[in-house]
């Protein structure tokens, strides 16, 4: 046999395509030719193949080698295809039996190490689809992949290992699924000292997936609660937890030897990011973007004021819609981005604008110019407001430790099931997914709740906007307290929950 | 001391000798203009002209012998070959282009790795 095919998988997005490597050994002068639209990369893969292939004890054919990667038409990047090249050259050489079923994926090193590439966990799912019985993975990425069931993963840190295996027929035993990794909530609710109020804001934004704002002085502990808000929120389901990792496998930032997580992930991308690093992007590649790595979980802006133009307004979309669309001239990519936003933001640019503001310098222009530069259209989808002031004396004397993690949690897990099985009938999950529409229809609150909200209006203290918010809001809140529909202190709870709202309204 | 240009025609010879063994005429041998050489030009019981570029090497150390001939040179063989044709009267013959490696041991024992057609 002079002509072999072998099998791998490429990444348009999160989407995998199933790629048939042809190799092609014929006489003529020796060359090599890669055919299939490859990317800087994959056309130096050659070179790499090459000296992997005779440091690993192998014969380079001195022959007219052609490789073709079909489809065709599918631009095709990334190192990831030396591996399966490798092997395809083996077998048109005939130095290898015939296998079927088997998917190859992982760079060369020159001595035929095989070296980590990124997105191998969706690749692996991705050739699952494909009907692939047996994958061979780089070593490093093996744990990723482990939590895939249904398809054999063989982890592989030499050219010599995979070829051992296919002369031998036999592999090494499947290691068994491993179950997530459940002991990464290292975050713990009980370190911040005092905080009533955010606390209770934290929980009722976790159980009714309210995006949220922090507002208060440095160092009151506005990053300490965002960053603690994992770890109050359900686990993820095994499908949402590979859905994850899946995207921070092709952002490659899993963590080799560390298996996937169920808790929700946490991103805090800096004020100074752009808005290609918010939403996604790249030329050969489109990569996630922090709006999708906080996918199922949090997306956490510290000093959201001191975005650039832009930034902010970049989330509208993905807030809207639940994914991206990031469209390049190799197609377009869509990637899922269903987070919880959390902002911080000091009071005023000098930030002692709290309490009584004593020892402010700022203007009253400034301060109002400074929450202003947070969007109306952006402000419009955050339904709780915080103002986080600095612990009390009290507070800070007792030493005995705030509620933990686990407590809140066991308490959000039960209030979001409740909100389920109301929603669900609706198409909707969570209560700050209720339309408009429908808090005025079915979603009222009791009749005392709803006149409050009435006189409200009536003295213009409250918006049509904050109306509808303050609603959704009450809904987590009946749900917290069990209740069959928010009563009037749900609903007076979810009104104080937005104080100073209208500063923006 | 064995010269290169020595090597050279001991592979050449080498190669003669195996297209006389397979049934072809050798009807020309280093012909030379100014843009270059042919080494061995043949002719096929079929009446195809075969033009030849032969490699010889001593030692397998500096790659194999027919990755020297790089596309540049692969298309100056064509064009050699045409001007021969031409020249002698052969326009519009059927013709090829081959090449051959000659490796020359302690033995001299002259393998030759024979490639046919190859542009």
């Amino acid at each position: 046999m002079t002509l072999a095919k072998v099998k791998t998988v490429t990444l348009v997005g999160l989407e995998g395509h199933s790629i048939e490597v042809e190799v092609d050994i014929s006489d003529g002068l020796p060359g090599y030719t890669l055919l299939g639209l490859p990317d800087a990369a994959l056309s130096e893969s050659r070179d790499r193949v090459r000296s992997a292939l005779v440091n690993s004890g192998e014969i380079w054919p001195n022959k007219k080698v052609t490789v073709s990667l079909s489809p065709a038409w599918l631009p095709k990047s990334g190192s990831s295809f030396d591996l399966p090249i490798a092997i395809g050259i083996l077998m048109a050489q005939n130095v290898l039996p015939d296998f079927e079923g088997e998917f190859f994926i992982g760079e060369l090193g020159l001595d035929g190490a095989i070296r980590t590439v990124r997105g191998v966990l969706p690749a692996v799912l991705a050739a699952r689809k494909f009907g692939a019985k047996r994958v061979f993975v780089p070593a490093d990425n093996f744990s990723e992949s482990q939590s895939v069931a249904g398809i054999e993963v063989v982890a592989v840190a030499h050219l010599g290992e995979v070829t051992r295996f296919l002369r031998m027929g036999k592999f090494p035993p499947c290691a068994e699924v491993q179950k997530l990794d459940l002991h990464l909530r290292n975050l713990d609710l009980c370190d911040v000292v005092g905080q009533v109020d955010a606390r209770r804001a934290i929980e009722i934004a976790a159980i009714g997936g309210h995006h949220l704002l922090f507002i208060g002085p440095p160092g009151t502990g506005k990053t300490m609660l965002a960053e603690r808000i994992p770890s109050i929120l359900p686990p993820l389901t095994l499908d949402q937890s590979l859905e994850v990792a899946a995207i921070h496998s092709i952002a490659g930032s899993l963590k080799a030897g560390v298996a996937i997580t169920d808790v929700p992930p946490f991103v805090s991308p800096h004020h100074t990011t752009t808005p290609t690093a918010m939403v996604g992007g790249g030329s050969h590649q489109v990569r996630p973007g922090a709006c999708s790595l906080a996918h199922q979980g949090i997306l956490f802006i510290d000093e959201a004021p001191e975005c650039g133009k832009g930034v902010l307004d970049s989330l509208r979309q993905p807030l809207e819609s639940g994914s991206v669309t990031i469209t390049r001239a190799i197609g377009s990519v869509t990637y899922p981005s269903q987070f919880m936003l959390v902002l911080a933001a000091n009071p005023c640019p000098c930030g002692k604008f709290s309490g009584k503001g004593r020892s402010c310098i700022c203007s009253s222009l400034s301060i109002r110019r400074y929450l202003q530069k947070i969007s109306g259209p952006l402000l419009d989808r955050i339904d709780i407001r915080v103002h986080v002031e600095p612990p009390s004396r009290n507070e800070m004397a007792s030493p005995d430790l705030g509620e933990s993690s686990e407590s809140v949690r066991a308490r959000v897990i039960k209030a979001r099931e409740r909100s389920r099985v109301r929603n669900q009938a609706h198409g909707w999950l969570l209560n700050s997914q209720i339309p408009p529409s429908q808090l005025r229809k079915k979603f009222r609150a009791e009749k005392e709740g709803m006149n409050f909200l009435h006189i409200e209006l009536d003295n213009e203290r409250l918006s049509a906007r904050g109306f509808h918010k303050v609603l959704r809001v009450a809904w987590s809140i009946a749900d917290a307290n069990e209740h069959e529909a928010p009563t009037l202190k749900d609903v007076q709870d979810a009104y104080s929950l937005r104080t100073g709202m209208e500063d923006f309204e | 001391m064995v010269t290169k240009q020595e090597i050279g025609a001991l592979g050449e010879e080498r190669v003669a000798k195996y297209l006389l063994d397979n049934g072809c005429r050798v009807i020309d041998r280093n012909w030379r203009i100014r843009e270059g050489e042919i080494d061995l030009v043949g002719l096929t019981p079929e009446g195809a002209f075969l033009f030849v570029e032969v490699k010889t090497r001593s030692s397998n150390h500096f790659g194999h012998p027919l990755e020297a001939i790089t596309p540049i040179k692969a298309l100056r063989m064509q064009r050699l070959a045409l001007a021969w044709l031409t020249l002698n009267n052969h326009w519009g013959s059927d013709y090829r282009i081959d090449c051959a490696a000659v490796f020359i041991g302690r033995n001299q024992e002259g393998e030759i790795d024979y490639r046919k057609g190859v542009l």
